[in-house]
């Protein structure tokens, strides 16, 4: 096999980890991002408004 | 079934009905000398059936109007109709295999009835009998609410739904035949599984659809949910299941992976199954049916937003935590346990968000069971996932793993966590969909709370103590450095538990039959009076929310 | 930035598809990927040899009656259970297992090195009504087994499939494999010292039920328990585990370091 072993598994441990936290910054940066909070707040409401027709 | 469809949908259906009952006769054919033959035979005999009933029913009346102004609910309340039905099924083999542990005369000596081949329709039956069907039922009426969107297809989410439980029923009646790949949760033969991968894309594609014609410009989080469900449990089923039949005429296949990484592949799958299969669809109806029962919006949307991500991204790594101290290699092990305790942050989350909901409305949780199924439904869930973090880290699950305790934790997650909010969402969607003022009796919902969770307690603490009992004495060893216990010794001591898992087992299901007849009668004929109806929460379809305060 | 990137994803709910795989695929990508590169993650064992015809379809009957539900085929690294079965499971030896069987329940106890523990004789009246071997088992009983004929034609097809998943099985393997499960059946028989050829000195040739001239399911089930363990000797020249500590009644003292495979 080209690719061997210990090549494989430093490449798992090192950018497994580095997805992870760019993966954490992304969704922390949506979830907080000011101009957001209307749209969830609209959306978090709009489920409990009438739902008997489309 | 057919009155909503036009002509040319009922032909289509005809079509798709003849195409399958085609398949199910190659099948009949090429294993005429296999059990394989006797699964094409039912699949002809029930698409007879279905084509009967078509062509019976060819020429009742075509809907009219504009039908894109009105939701599609009846696939929903069949799903419904079949979830209660596998509900009653599963749980029943559940009770019957719990008490063949304690009276194994209970086999009767056949080879079908065998704890072998019961245990995997106990488990099918439960997960993706009553699971699944209540996720596809429920997917269909919350994804055109909160899209405020008709489904997009007449024909399509009766293929889906009909579709799907043909998986099953080929999945059930395929284990007491003795046809299974014996991988945990992952056992029906390759033609059950290639068929599902069909049903499954057109899941996807119709459920991508009716999102496309959304008139609210967010996609509700639950949405979110249903929609990781659909498309990781795609991704997890077609990796474990690759195989080769041994021949196109036999029901046998062999899986491509082997040992080591058979045996890590099988339990990424089995773990994220639990991940999105019985967790991220679930939470899908808690974050849709809780804020709608108790009629406040959810705590924080932004925190369910943040649960979502971190369920998606690091259940993955957690299913080597099956594996510890076996050949798997000991970094992938580490992995797993790192990710697992990691996992305790969005699961936690979750079931804080959903009890925060309910911050000055706890009067509503005494006099609501329904609210009240949900609300213990969150509880489990935060039990549940702290002790599978808990039981991920090494050393305990030295003690923990292959005892009772792991069936102990799987039925507070199945039945405290998944079973609870389901009933609990089936209750709140049931009225509104027959257009009643509520359930035929609210006593019996109040009956089949306490029911449900006696069972649950009493199922949960048996297997703690079983399993703890048994971990511990499989290790005592005596002062001449000698095991203390011979296995059978070990399995004396667990003849108690069982009988008590049974009996809370046996709870559980009266619970469940006390559900479909309350639902049955509810559908047939709307609420009785009874006085204590004037104080829960009604919803109805005609009865429009009051919309609450920014 | 990342607003206007999300809501683009949101617009196309094909997208957000997108966004789940690649947030859900990466755990598993990053596990499951080096584990192919096979020659690190399973042992070299040159002795380790195939299941026989015979062998393979008691296996197939074992997976056929999910016995996976209740007994495990995995010894981890720890003091009591190297004690209780023997040496601890090693990767190589179920690398030719298809599917795995570890399991995950030890109702009954695990069977990886249950080969050659008892008597062909034993296993028979066990599987007839374990009860009548051990009075307190809560195991189901399996007398039809006795009874079934195999159906030995089959077994060339199931070889095939094996090697198409990687079972290096020869054309003479598959070609025989119905005259090498009677063969293994049926000790003294010309047929039993082709399958001795083709499959090595360790295999078990013996009438397994008790009774020549037929193979019933009962001589497959058997015929691969005593296998189960024996595949290989690589699990017996590991360092005495009898050296490790194995103290009594500590929790995490008494475990024995994993095998370092890093």
């Amino acid at each position: 096999m080209d690719i061997d072993h210990g090549t494989l598994v430093a490449f798992s441990k090192s950018w497994g980890l580095f997805y992870l936290i760019a993966m954490a910054i992304a969704v922390c940066i949506y979830t907080f991002w000011p101009r957001n909070r209307k749209k969830f707040t609209d959306a978090k409401n709009s489920i409990l408004r009438k739902d008997d027709r489309p | 079934m057919v009155a909503q469809l036009t002509k040319p949908e009922r032909q289509e259906c005809i079509v798709i009905v003849l195409a399958v009952l085609a398949l199910g006769a190659i099948l009949a054919i090429a294993g005429i000398r296999d059990p394989l033959g006797v699964h094409g035979l039912l699949i002809v005999a029930l698409c007879l059936g279905a084509l009967l009933y078509l062509l019976n029913r060819y020429n009742d009346p075509e809907p009219t109007g504009d039908r894109s102004t009105v939701y599609y609910d009846d696939p929903t309340r069949v799903g419904i109709a079949f979830t209660m039905v596998w509900a009653i099924f599963g749980m029943f083999m559940g009770v019957w295999v719990a008490a063949q542990l304690a009276w194994p005369e209970l086999e009767f000596g056949q080879a079908w009835s065998g704890f072998g081949r019961l245990r995997p329709s106990h488990t099918t039956g439960v997960i993706f009998g009553f699971g699944g069907n209540a996720l596809i039922a429920t997917s269909f009426h919350v994804v055109q609410r909160t899209s405020r969107a008709r489904l997009a297809g007449n024909v399509s989410p009766w293929f889906v739904l009909f579709g799907y439980n043909l998986f099953c029923i080929l999945a059930v009646t395929g284990y007491f035949m003795g046809i299974t790949q014996s991988k945990e949760y992952a056992e029906p033969e390759w033609y059950a599984d290639i068929w599902l991968v069909v049903v499954w894309v057109t899941y996807l594609i119709l459920y991508l659809r009716t999102l496309a014609r959304r008139k609210e410009p967010h996609i509700y989080v639950s949405n979110w949910y249903y929609l990781a469900f659909i498309v990781v449990v795609a991704m997890l089923h077609i990796v474990n299941n690759i195989a080769v039949p041994v021949s196109l005429g036999s029901a046998k296949s062999y899986i491509v992976w082997a040992g080591v990484q058979d045996a890590m592949i099988q339990w990424w799958y089995g773990h994220n199954a639990v991940a999105f299969f019985l967790t991220a669809g679930f939470l899908a109806m808690l974050y849709y049916y809780l804020p709608k029962r108790a009629n406040r919006p959810i705590f924080s949307y932004r925190l369910s937003i943040l649960g979502f991500w971190g369920i998606t991204f690091f259940y993955m790594w957690a299913g080597s935590h099956h594996l510890h101290y076996t050949a798997l290699p000991h970094w992938v092990q580490t992995l797993g346990v790192t990710f697992s305790v990691m996992l305790l942050v969005p699961s936690w989350a979750s079931a804080g968000n959903a009890l925060m909901t309910l911050r000055g409305a706890w009067h509503k949780v005494r006099d609501d069971a329904t609210l009240r199924f949900m609300v213990v439904a969150a509880i489990f869930y935060g039990l549940t996932t702290f002790e599978g973090s808990f039981m991920a880290i090494r050393p305990v699950n030295a003690l923990s793993h292959y005892t009772d305790w792991t069936v102990g934790h799987v039925h507070a997650g199945a039945l405290g966590w998944v079973a609870l909010i389901t009933f609990g969402s089936l209750y709140t969607v049931v009225p509104s969909l027959w257009k009643r003022s509520g359930m035929y009796s609210n006593k019996l919902v109040e009956v089949h709370f306490w029911l449900s969770l006696a069972g649950t307690l009493i199922y949960v603490f048996a297997m703690w103590n079983s399993g703890i009992v048994q971990g511990l004495m499989w290790r005592t060893y005596t002062e001449g450095n000698t095991l203390a216990y011979s296995f059978v010794d070990t399995l004396v001591a667990m003849y108690p538990y069982y009988i008590a898992r049974t009996l809370g087992g046996l709870l559980f299901l009266i619970g469940a039959i006390v559900a479909t007849y309350n639902i049955y009668m509810t559908a047939k004929r709307g609420p009785v009076a009874d006085e204590d109806r004037a104080d829960t929460p009604i919803l109805v379809a005609s009865d429009p929310q009051p919309t609450p305060a920014e | 930035m990342a607003e206007i990137f999300h809501r683009k994803l949101e617009r196309t709910a094909i997208g957000f598809v997108l966004a789940i795989i690649a947030a859900a695929s990466v755990g598993g990508i990053v596990e499951i990927i080096p584990l192919f590169t096979i020659d690190e993650t399973v042992e070299d064992v040159p002795d380790m040899r195939l299941y026989t015809p015979l062998e393979l379809a008691g296996r197939d009957i074992y997976v056929k009656e999910g016995c996976y539900a209740c007994h495990s085929q995995m010894v981890r690294t720890l003091a009591d259970e190297v004690d209780r079965y023997g040496p601890y499971s090693l990767a190589a030896e179920s690398q030719y297992d298809h599917p795995h069987q570890w399991g995950s329940k030890r109702t009954g106890p695990d069977l990886a090195r249950v080969g050659g523990k008892y008597s062909d004789i034993w296993h028979v009246a066990h599987l007839i009504n374990p009860r009548q071997v051990t009075p307190e088992s809560n195991m189901p009983a399996y007398p039809w087994l006795a009874e079934n004929q195999l159906d030995v034609y089959q077994l060339p097809a199931m070889l095939r499939a094996q090697r198409m998943v990687g079972v290096p099985y020869t054309d003479e393997m598959i070609e025989n494999a119905a005259m090498d499960a009677i063969g293994q059946a049926n000790p003294d028989s010309s047929q039993a010292s082709a399958v001795i050829e083709r499959y090595g000195e360790a295999t078990e040739i013996s009438t397994f039920d008790g009774i020549r001239g037929t193979v019933t399911e009962m001589d497959a089930l058997v015929a691969y328990l005593q296998v189960l363990g024996r595949l290989t000797d690589v699990a017996y020249l590991q360092p005495d585990s009898d050296e490790a500590p194995a103290a009594a009644g500590a929790l995490a003292s008494e475990l024995i370091a994993p095998p370092d495979q890093e």
